[in-house]
């Protein structure tokens, strides 16, 4: 791949603007309910269970049939004959509740009618009884009853046992993490209109075109070559629309193949927040000895994740939690169990990190605990167990770290916010407050990019150059903001030496690109930049001999695409549309496929091995202040460095590691899920589900790329990801806030604090704190938390 | 019957025959085929579908507030002008500076939130200049973007104010404001029928009377912040409907020697500078008080008339003694606010009543008062718990105390046996402990999504402890709000 830095007038590295930034802001870009609706268009609506596990003993449904409007009505029955499950890799996620309901809003069926309402008000006729069977509502319920939707795992180096045991110091304890609704701002929404001859155009808001296309021809009873899914953009997608998408995309399928006339589902919010996945909660309990340094010797996890009803994605977001349990330290003798349990709640899903923030923040929380036992700074811990260059370099799961620059990275943050300084002036302002703390942390983050399953490492495009010498660009890859296209753009601009103006960038489509792999694991600019590049490459090798034979260059001179021409010796010899012209003229084809398969990968069948191609690094210092008297906290000061490689795009980069850790910064705190006692979810809608607002932001949020990044890898001119690694650098948030109240302890004792810290949480803990410290010494910090681990 | 009127931009629109609680939004992504406004939650919360107003003002000009068109009803624009994302752009196509400065900060990633923080940008383009980074916060409360972290959208926020721009809307808001008033004045008061359903938006009180006698069921539609979601989320259709919003003698505010009149239909946005400037903790909890954009539509009568435990203004004006004066049949009487509330859902309203007005007694010299609200959220947050302490001391003996709570009990409340466990007593810290022991046993709060019945009953006694420590230690950092960080 060609090394940055050879063209006078490069199309990357520029800061450019999201190529729909101007359509954004004047709302011309088209979202799915924003497409112009066919003639006859039915709307669909969908009837929920409003149980959290029960059987079905009655479903008559002759009244929502006859009701005024209705078209269609489509229930688990009427799929039987060809599939009402459509699991991505283990069966068990339903279209519609069979006979049993398995969650609190499960689908029963949906309705197509004339109208939206006409749909909805058809939905409430339903005669429906239940016979209520007991369910699974947390983690803890699934442990005991051994409830799992896929089997558990581990991985084991050494003897951590016998380690531990020998560790001068030992501690055991347990933290919970919650959950986290995606709340992509454009709710679910699928247009299916069927064609000519059985087939079906199925627009909707998905990052996984291609899976979508079979899961609908598996339901519809037709070849894949019968059903083209096609996706412009999306108003994020977060993971909520990796799997999840497909749901209400076969529901309007079906209903459109049964109707004979389209059909649009599109989904209100608190429908959508209440049975689409979220982010898994996890509980993670651990054992581990260290030295008087607070170098960890051995280390046992034991990670559980709340699944849901049934398997999705869990178990390789579970993988994905295993393979960072590290972060960025080296974990010698290790046990590492996960457990993949099942409760009676919606399906929970791939969320932006997949697992790997919960995984971290279990080590994150061994580091603090491990720093309050000895009375060191947490951060003199971290840098204790970081990785090494040469040694103490290979993951739990056997990947040597070859791309380690934590050192550098953390030690420039650590200058730039003059990380000592602001403990001494921390100490000085939480002498002087006797009713709000402050506390400070500083984090790391190293995280794995590529696919776990080594299969989906693969990305294809299409690229398609007209007379004009315009260039129509397609590829496999979803926009859900994450300024994808215009960095796939700016690769093509790259290799063509042509201006970004002059490539369309078009909508993604099973009929352009087929079997892609989701837009997902922060791989949509590696894979499909790479594809992108591969494809352009071709044609320019096409025009090369014709460039050199019609201007008759010798082979000593090299040929240039740049600046919107063809040069050689410092020449211009025409302009790329001249040369375009000329191709065609001379009967040289000018689209090519492209086609990237990530190299390097190779794991065995319990994902050891080399399942990432590189690592992306970053860290945040978070400083915050918290209220004694009630828990209100806010962040007062953030700084980020965070490694891209050598950018594509500074800008929209940027953009990612911001949004990142707002994102982050809100499943920590102030994004709460609460289901009652019955198990139905409370929090589905912005009313009671509280994402960050503008103003949680600090007014200090200096977040930088680390300059000298580059990727050791081929990475697609020299970058790394981005998607998802910045969302784990807000871990420092939940470590600054434990810092604040640690603080009250004379930083004795680690503040037992679980997420989302929410304000109650955080009073909990302050409170807590206090109990201990005017109690007499005699238990150790986390008395509470027993030791859980089974041999 | 005449058709409801109003401005798209600068086109008069005339909308016959609709359905009186159709959305503003459903109307633009509908009929009007306007999809620029985006629906991302339909209950006010996300503000994606934000969208300005324009109407009249007395001094000839127009005034502009960003709202949520998600929970407005169609009808409730006549005689206004609606302006969407669609409006913005010069008539050679050049983007507004919000716009504008939107892109070059790269404010947007999905861009599904974009047009709602672009109106509500444009908004405060209009209507200030340069304003600090607490306004645009502020401005920003009621527009959620999942994307960018905000950052960015700061920037754009203080860089639109360097965009060279020739077409300020308010350029012709001389002529659209006299539009406006003459098509007010050439219209009679709007009453639409649609499917055995009214609508009336009287413009006087006497009117008002006529249409309670005639129709003493119909729902009263002030803002629409809490009737809108009545539609939206719960599903119900609204037979008659009585708009307060045009009632000119609802919506005047008057500030007497000793007290504050603010009439039922008064926004709390109108209703801010005054009370922010009278009580100034109070107007600390108004800038909470749901977000700009609820604010530009939410009024103070609607608040108290829904009278839901945890309606954030209560609390304070229970707290600042407020007497709340309704108007019926019987004629006029005044209650203090707390004796309105019976019981969950229930008023000691008599059939026909409404809310005309509050009467709030402003501070005699000496008296504290403050108000506190604890949510998930510092923003646009339903309050776990809301309270407001006022006090009144002599020498330091409390002579009398007055403290008033939301999210602990059924109904807006006044904690009248802390109040007793104060008066009488020394203003010190035996007394507080003691008066925390009453508070903690005085409510009984539910278990719910936003705090636990124990978070907050112990919050509750800790706000007290708190008022108690800004009442004496006023040099104490007490708010995490105010505290600045390290540089």
């Amino acid at each position: 791949m060609i090394e940055p830095g050879e063209k006078s007038n490069p199309a990357i590295r520029q800061p450019q603007p999201h190529d729909s930034a101007r359509m954004h802001v004047s709302g011309e870009a088209r979202y799915g309910d924003d497409m112009p609706e066919p003639r006859n268009l039915l709307h669909a609506w969908l009837h929920l269970a409003r149980r959290t596990h029960a059987r079905i003993t009655r479903m008559d449904l002759d009244r929502v049939r006859a009701a005024p409007g209705v078209v269609t009505v489509l229930c688990a029955g009427d799929l039987a004959a060809t599939s009402n499950d459509i699991g991505p890799v283990f069966p068990g996620d339903l279209v519609f509740a069979e006979n049993e309901v398995l969650f609190d809003g499960q689908p029963l069926f949906a309705v197509a009618a004339e109208s939206r309402e006409a749909a909805r008000r058809a939905c409430m006729l339903a005669d429906i009884e239940y016979e209520d069977l007991p369910a699974i509502l947390g983690i803890d319920e699934a442990l005991a009853a051994n409830a799992e939707v896929v089997a558990s795992k581990e991985w084991m180096r050494g003897d951590p046992d016998a380690a531990i045991a020998a560790a001068p110091h030992r501690l055991s304890g347990r933290i919970r993490v919650g959950g986290q609704e995606h709340f992509y701002l454009e709710g679910q929404n699928s247009m299916a209109i069927p064609q000519e001859d059985g087939q079906m155009l199925i627009l909707s808001s998905t990052q996984n075109p291609s899976e979508l296309q079979h899961k609908a021809a598996e339901v519809l009873g037709v070849p894949a070559n019968a059903v083209t899914a096609e996706n412009r953009r999306m108003g994020g997608g977060f993971g909520g629309k990796e799997t999840q998408a497909a749901w209400f995309a076969v529901i309007a399928a079906a209903l459109a193949q049964r109707s004979g006339r389209p059909v649009k589902l599109r989904l209100d919010r608190d429908t959508d927040m209440a049975i689409t996945g979220k982010r898994h909660a996890f509980r993670i309990d651990y054992r581990v000895g260290f030295d008087d340094a607070g170098r960890i010797r051995g280390i046992d996890f034991m990670q559980a994740a709340d699944c849901g009803y049934s398997p999705d994605l869990s178990h390789s977001i579970a993988d994905r939690a295993m393979a960072h349990a590290d972060n960025a330290y080296y974990l010698d003798q290790l046990r590492i169990t996960s457990r993949r349990m099942m409760t009676h709640k919606a399906s929970n899903t791939a969320f932006r990190g997949f697992g790997g923030p919960q995984g971290m923040v279990g080590i994150e929380e061994v580091i603090e605990q491990i720093a309050r036992h000895l009375g060191k700074d947490p951060l003199a811990v971290r840098k204790a167990n970081f990785y090494g260059i040469d040694a103490r370099n290979v993951t739990p799961y056997g990947m040597t770290v070859e791309d380690n620059i934590l050192d550098e990275l953390v030690g420039e943050l650590e200058h730039r916010v003059d990380y000592a300084a602001r403990r001494r002036a921390i100490a000085a302002f939480n002498a002087s407050h006797p009713y709000l703390r402050k506390g400070i942390a500083l984090t790391p983050v190293k995280f794995g990019i590529s696919f776990t399953a080594k299969h989906l490492n693969q990305g294809g495009a299409l690229v398609l150059v007209y007379l004009d010498g315009s260039v129509q660009l397609n590829h496999g890859g979803t926009e859900m903001g994450q300024g994808l296209h215009i960095k796939v753009a700016q690769v093509v601009a790259e290799v063509f030496g042509i201006d970004l103006d002059r490539i369309r960038i078009t909508p993604t489509t099973t009929g352009k690109v087929p079997n892609t792999s989701s837009t997902a694991a922060s791989a949509g600019t590696d894979l499909n930049g790479a594809a992108a590049y591969n494809a352009a490459m071709k044609i320019v090798n096409r025009l090369l001999p014709l460039v050199r034979d019609h201007f008759n260059i010798a082979t000593e001179h090299a040929i240039e695409f740049r600046d919107n021409g063809v040069y050689a010796n410092g020449q211009r010899l025409a302009s790329f549309q001249e040369v375009v012209h000329l191709a065609y003229m001379n009967r040289i084809s000018l689209s090519a496929a492209g086609f990237y398969a990530t190299p390097k990968l190779e794991v065995d069948e319990l994902g050891r091995g080399r399942p990432f191609y590189y690592f992306a690094y970053g860290a945040a210092c978070t400083e915050v202040v918290i209220d004694t008297l009630t828990g209100e906290h806010r962040m007062t000061r953030v700084d980020i460095v965070h490694d891209v490689g050598k950018s594509l795009n500074p800008a929209i980069d940027l953009g990612q590691i911001e949004g990142g850790f707002v994102q982050g910064a809100g499943w920590l705190t102030s994004e709460e899920l609460w289901w009652d006692a019955k198990g139905r979810l409370a929090t589905h809608a912005p009313s009671t589900y509280k994402i960050p607002a503008a103003s949680d932001v600090p007014a200090h949020f200096d977040v930088r790329i680390y300059e000298r990044g580059i990727n050791v890898e081929e990475g697609v001119y020299r970058s790394k990801a981005v998607g998802e690694p910045p969302l784990m650098l807000a871990i420092s948030v939940l470590y600054a806030l434990k810092d604040a109240i640690s603080a009250i302890g004379g930083y004795r004792r680690a503040a037992v604090l679980d997420a989302p810290a929410t304000p109650e949480a955080v009073l909990w803990s302050v409170e807590e704190m206090q109990r201990a410290i005017h109690a007499p010494l005699v238990a150790p910090a986390r008395a509470a938390a027993e030791p859980v681990i089974s041999k | 019957m005449r058709p409801v009127r109003f401005l798209l931009n600068d086109a008069l629109r005339e909308v016959a025959d609709i359905d009186p609680t159709m959305t503003v939004l459903e109307w633009l992504r509908g009929p009007a085929g306007l999809s620029g406004s985006k629906e991302g939650c339909a209950e006010g919360d996300c503000g994606a579908c934000t969208v300005v107003l324009g109407t009249p003002t007395e001094a000839g000009g127009m005034r502009y507030r960003a709202v949520n068109a998600c929970i407005l009803f169609v009808p409730m624009l006549d005689g206004s002008q609606l302006l969407t994302v669609e409006h913005l752009k010069s008539a050679d196509g050049r983007l507004h500076p919000a716009q504008q400065a939107m892109v070059e900060q790269h404010g947007s990633q999905c861009g599904f939130c974009t047009p709602g923080f672009v109106m509500s940008l444009f908004a405060l383009y209009v209507n200030e200049t340069r304003p600090s980074r607490a306004r645009v916060n502020d401005a920003l409360s009621g527009n959620l973007c999942r994307c960018t972290g905000y950052r960015p959208i700061f920037a754009a926020a203080e860089a639109m104010y360097d965009i060279d721009w020739q077409e300020p809307v308010h350029a012709h808001a001389a002529a659209t404001a006299r539009r406006l008033l003459d098509l007010r004045a050439a219209s009679e008061p709007l009453a639409l029928e649609h499917a055995g359903r009214h609508y009336f938006a009287p413009t006087t009180l006497e009117q008002l009377d006529r249409l309670r006698a005639a129709h003493p069921e119909a729902t009263l539609l002030a803002g629409g912040t809490d009737i809108g979601l009545w539609v939206t989320k719960l599903h119900r259709e609204l037979g008659e409907v009585v708009y307060l919003g045009n009632v000119a003698e609802l919506r005047g505010v008057e500030d007497r020697a000793g007290e504050l009149l603010i009439g039922a239909a008064v926004t709390h946005a109108e209703a801010f500078d005054i009370i922010a400037r009278e009580f100034p903790d109070f107007g600390e909890l108004l800038r909470r008080f749901g977000s700009a954009l609820v604010r530009n539509s939410s009024t103070v009568g609607g608040n108290v008339a829904n009278g839901s435990p945890i309606g954030d203004s209560m609390p304070a004006l229970i707290a600042l003694g407020t007497r709340v004066v309704l108007r019926g049949p019987g004629g006029e009487r005044e209650m203090p606010l707390e004796d309105l509330y019976v019981a969950y859902g229930k008023q000691c309203r008599l059939p026909g009543e409404y809310v005309l007005r509050l009467r709030i007694p402003k501070l005699a010299p000496g008296e504290a008062f403050r108000c506190y609200k604890l949510s998930k959220r510092f923003d646009q947050d339903i309050s776990a718990v809301c309270a407001a302490f006022k006090l009144r001391l002599d020498g330091d003996t409390v002579t009398d105390f007055r403290a008033g709570f939301g999210g602990v009990a059924a109904v807006p409340a006044r904690a009248r046996r802390t109040e007793q466990a104060l008066i009488g007593q020394a203003w010190n810290g035996a007394t507080l402990a003691g008066a925390e022991a009453v508070l903690a046993d005085e409510f009984s709060p539910l278990t719910d999504m936003r705090a636990s019945s124990d978070y907050r009953r112990l919050a509750s006694t800790r706000l007290l402890r708190k008022f108690f420590i800004e009442t004496t230690e006023p040099d104490a950092a007490t708010r995490v709000l105010e505290v600045e960080a390290f540089q």
